[in-house]
């Protein structure tokens, strides 16, 4: 066969504009894996976190601050509670900040992370329609006012997605000593949706739910409701940092997430905490506290 | 919130990652289609089922495994390539490489059984008329690359896992719509979305140009 | 003695049970113009699909030069690259004019220089020097034929192989090719295999003509013996017109 005729493919031009592709993609792929490849020194942090810690625009507030006092970048990527503490479980992050303590306190004692720190904390509040049919207004304590909105079958707009927010509502039925369910209360509706979609709809609909006092103060103006439950100490929403254990996963970028805990509870970073604002109203506040080893 | 170099480039990076993908998709899916429509071997039935079977494979399950194959605790780990433009377009391709094949094979399907005669009769010889039957399919073959980047534009699910929606690293239009809906900024979103439509229409039409005037 | 170019020894080929070949002997001299004539169905397309090694006989073999060839030996493709067939329905590339006739030598890796000018040499040979540009599905069946004759003259075959290859077509091009087949064989002297079941055409072409009746050679004679006097029955019967075909 190798003494076989020459042969060359038909349609020269043809094949050399697939020659030519061939050609571009290795290109481009090249670039982009210039682009990904993971350098070493690192320069940057990964940073797992939640949708309210994001929404609220204290992160991207905040991260300029980092970056320029540190010279550390910033890339974070949110997601639910669980899959953020996991993907520090994993080594795809290099620290995580949450507001789920049982969940974080398993997180810690399974050796995953070095430290917890706590960094601020802002609240659940209830808030509802203007005409508050079931007269909960002012009151502080949610399970009372959950109680109410029962009796008088009241509009109630869920979550319904397992994310912090929704797990603290079935909290607080819990307490109530009923938790309502979609099929027997037709008064009881689920989104499966995120913070600011829920209160859209509840503001449409006129309805009673549970939120972040952060998300509803940057989406407040454009809403039709009313805070009618806040200061409950039990509503408390606590935010805690914890850089991921660099002994597990060696290529986590340990002292740079160690910077950014420490930088979160210093002066600094609660100061900048406490400054930021939306709409007048200081959605965070600060009581952060260096567990962290020096 | 978003200003126009941002918007840049999340445009930059929508097209750099939908692009690669359906460069990717094609150089690998159209000679694995020619081959499976042309060549004789032993399965062959079986792997066009289960090429056309992946027509229907859902993105988001690519996202979901490319990302335990990418992710720290997965077997490829160590390459660091999670939550970085080279993942995404590696999870892209995953499902752009099916579609570009499949079709591919249906088009090759529909040669004239009697150019294979007058091919071999002029003197060509199996790799020559393989290269013979695509240049005849072209027409077939050239939608199956834009079916391909079509799929790769709109998708969601596989970039939202594999990307993480970093703000100026792995952010595209589609995710950016995903998040500008999430926080209820619907007019953002929907710029996002006519955005991504016009420039989805503008490959379109240009290659559609390219194809009338027989480049292609 | 010069051996034949091309030659048949006892071939034999059955298609889904049915023998179409059953013994088929013929040699072709040189330069000449070798006409099967036969009814439809007879076997004729088989016989030349055999000649250009694109299918296999189930016995008997076929000769080159004396030297017989089989489909799957590696000799089988620089053979069949010295030959050119060219088909009943004209079946041209989804391209233009110009490239369909340059595909053979792209095949043969022709240099890109040579492939201009003798594309153009042979389209000029049949006529359509002026359509080179044209796309080839848009030219009439009649032009698409030529363009056909010419992408297998262009190569310079030794032997032409050529399947009712005017059937269907209108006289104006019946002509032209006609022509062009007298003229190719006499500036080449390349041989010539032509299947037909247009008797008048065998006469005006051929040199020597067979007919393929019941899957043998009945008879095999110059043109002149064959029209004027045959010596089998059936093929008198045949020429008279008695045989429904």
């Amino acid at each position: 066969m190798d003494r076989g005729p020459p042969s060359a493919l038909p349609w020269p031009s043809f094949i050399t504009l697939w020659r030519f592709a061939f050609l571009i993609a290795g290109l481009l792929i090249l670039a982009a894996v210039s682009v990904s490849i993971d350098l070493q020194p690192r320069s940057y942090i990964v940073l797992a976190t939640t949708t309210s810690a994001r929404d609220s625009g204290l992160l991207d507030y905040l991260i300029p601050y980092f970056q320029g006092d540190t010279g550390i970048g910033v890339r974070y990527t949110a997601v639910g509670t669980g899959q953020a503490l996991d993907l520090g479980r994993r080594g795809d992050a290099d620290v995580v900040l949450v507001h789920a303590p049982s969940a974080e306190l398993a997180f810690m004692a399974e050796g995953q992370g070095v430290c917890r720190s706590p960094v601020m904390f802002n609240e659940f509040i209830v808030v509802g329609p203007p005409s508050d049919p079931a007269r909960i207004g002012g009151l502080s304590n949610a399970t009372v006012a959950f109680s109410q909105i029962a009796s008088a079958r009241s509009l109630f707009i869920s979550r319904g997605d397992n994310s912090g927010t929704n797990l603290m509502e079935k909290t607080i039925w819990s307490w109530t000593g009923h938790i309502p369910s979609i099929a027997n209360e037709p008064w009881y509706r689920e989104t499966g949706q995120g913070m600011a979609a829920t209160l859209d709809i509840a503001s449409q609909l006129g309805g009673y739910t549970l939120t972040d006092d952060g998300t509803f103060l940057v989406h407040r103006a454009a809403l039709d409701l009313t805070t009618d439950v806040s200061h409950d100490p039990a509503l408390r929403n606590s935010y805690s940092v914890i850089p991921v254990n660099a002994s597990l996963h060696p290529n986590v970028f340990a002292p740079g997430a160690m910077a950014f805990a420490k930088w979160l509870t210093s002066p600094r970073g609660q100061a900048l905490i406490a400054a930021f604002t939306v709409g007048g109203q200081q959605p965070f506040h600060p009581d952060g506290e260096d567990r962290c080893p020096a | 919130m978003t200003d126009v170099s941002e918007i840049l480039q999340i445009i930059g990076l929508s097209l750099l990652v939908s692009g690669t993908s359906t460069l990717i998709g094609s150089v690998i899916g159209v000679p694995l289609g020619v081959f499976v429509a042309l060549r004789k071997f032993r399965g062959r039935t079986f792997v066009r089922t289960v090429a056309f079977t992946f027509y229907g494979f859902p993105p988001v399950l690519a996202g979901l495994l490319v990302f335990l194959l990418l992710s720290r605790g997965g077997p490829f780990g160590f390459l660091g390539f999670l939550f970085t433009p080279v993942g995404m377009i590696l999870a892209q391709s995953v499902i752009v490489i099916p579609i570009v094949m499949g079709i591919t094979i249906s088009a090759m399907m529909t040669v004239e059984k009697r150019l294979h005669d007058t091919a071999r009769a002029l003197g060509a010889n199996e790799r020559q008329w393989r290269a013979t039957a695509l240049h005849d399919a072209r027409i077939g073959v050239f939608t199956a690359v834009m079916v391909g980047f079509g799929r790769a534009i709109s998708e969601v699910g596989t970039v939202l896992i594999v990307g993480g929606n970093i703000r100026g690293q792995t952010r595209v239009l589609t995710t950016a719509i995903v998040l500008e809906t999430s926080q209820a900024h619907y007019v953002e979103a929907t710029i996002f979305g006519v955005i991504l439509f016009i420039i989805a229409f503008a490959v379109f039409a240009f290659l559609q140009r390219l194809q009338a005037r027989g480049i292609v | 003695m010069i051996a034949s170019p091309i030659s048949l020894a006892g071939i034999e080929k059955t298609y889904g049970g049915k023998p179409i070949l059953r013994g088929l002997d013929a040699e072709v001299a040189a330069g000449e113009i070798f006409a099967i004539l036969g009814p439809s169905g007879c076997g004729k397309t088989t016989a030349l699909r055999l000649l250009d090694l694109l299918d296999a006989p189930d016995r008997g073999a076929i000769l080159f030069d004396g030297t017989p060839c089989s489909v799957g030996s590696p000799e089988a493709l620089t053979q069949r690259r010295r030959m050119a067939m060219v088909m009943q329905n004209p079946i041209v590339f989804r391209a233009t004019v110009f490239d369909n006739v340059a595909y053979g030598l792209w095949l043969r890796a022709v240099p890109a220089e040579d492939i201009r000018g003798r594309v153009f040499a042979a389209l000029d040979f049949v006529g359509l020097l002026d359509a080179a540009k044209q796309g080839a599905g848009e030219l009439s069946g009649g032009e698409q034929q030529r363009v056909a004759f010419a992408r297998a003259a262009v190569v310079n075959p030794e032997i032409l192989l050529l399947d009712e290859f005017t059937a269907n077509l209108d006289p104006f091009n019946v002509r032209i090719l006609e022509e062009a087949i007298i003229r190719f064989r006499r500036e080449t002297r390349c041989t010539v295999v032509i299947v037909t079941h247009n008797l008048f055409q065998a006469k005006r072409l051929a040199d020597r003509v067979a007919l393929l009746l019941d899957g043998r050679f009945v008879e095999i004679a110059a043109a002149e013996t064959f029209c004027g006097r045959p010596s089998r029955p059936e093929t008198r019967a045949f020429l008279s017109g008695e045989m429904a075909y």
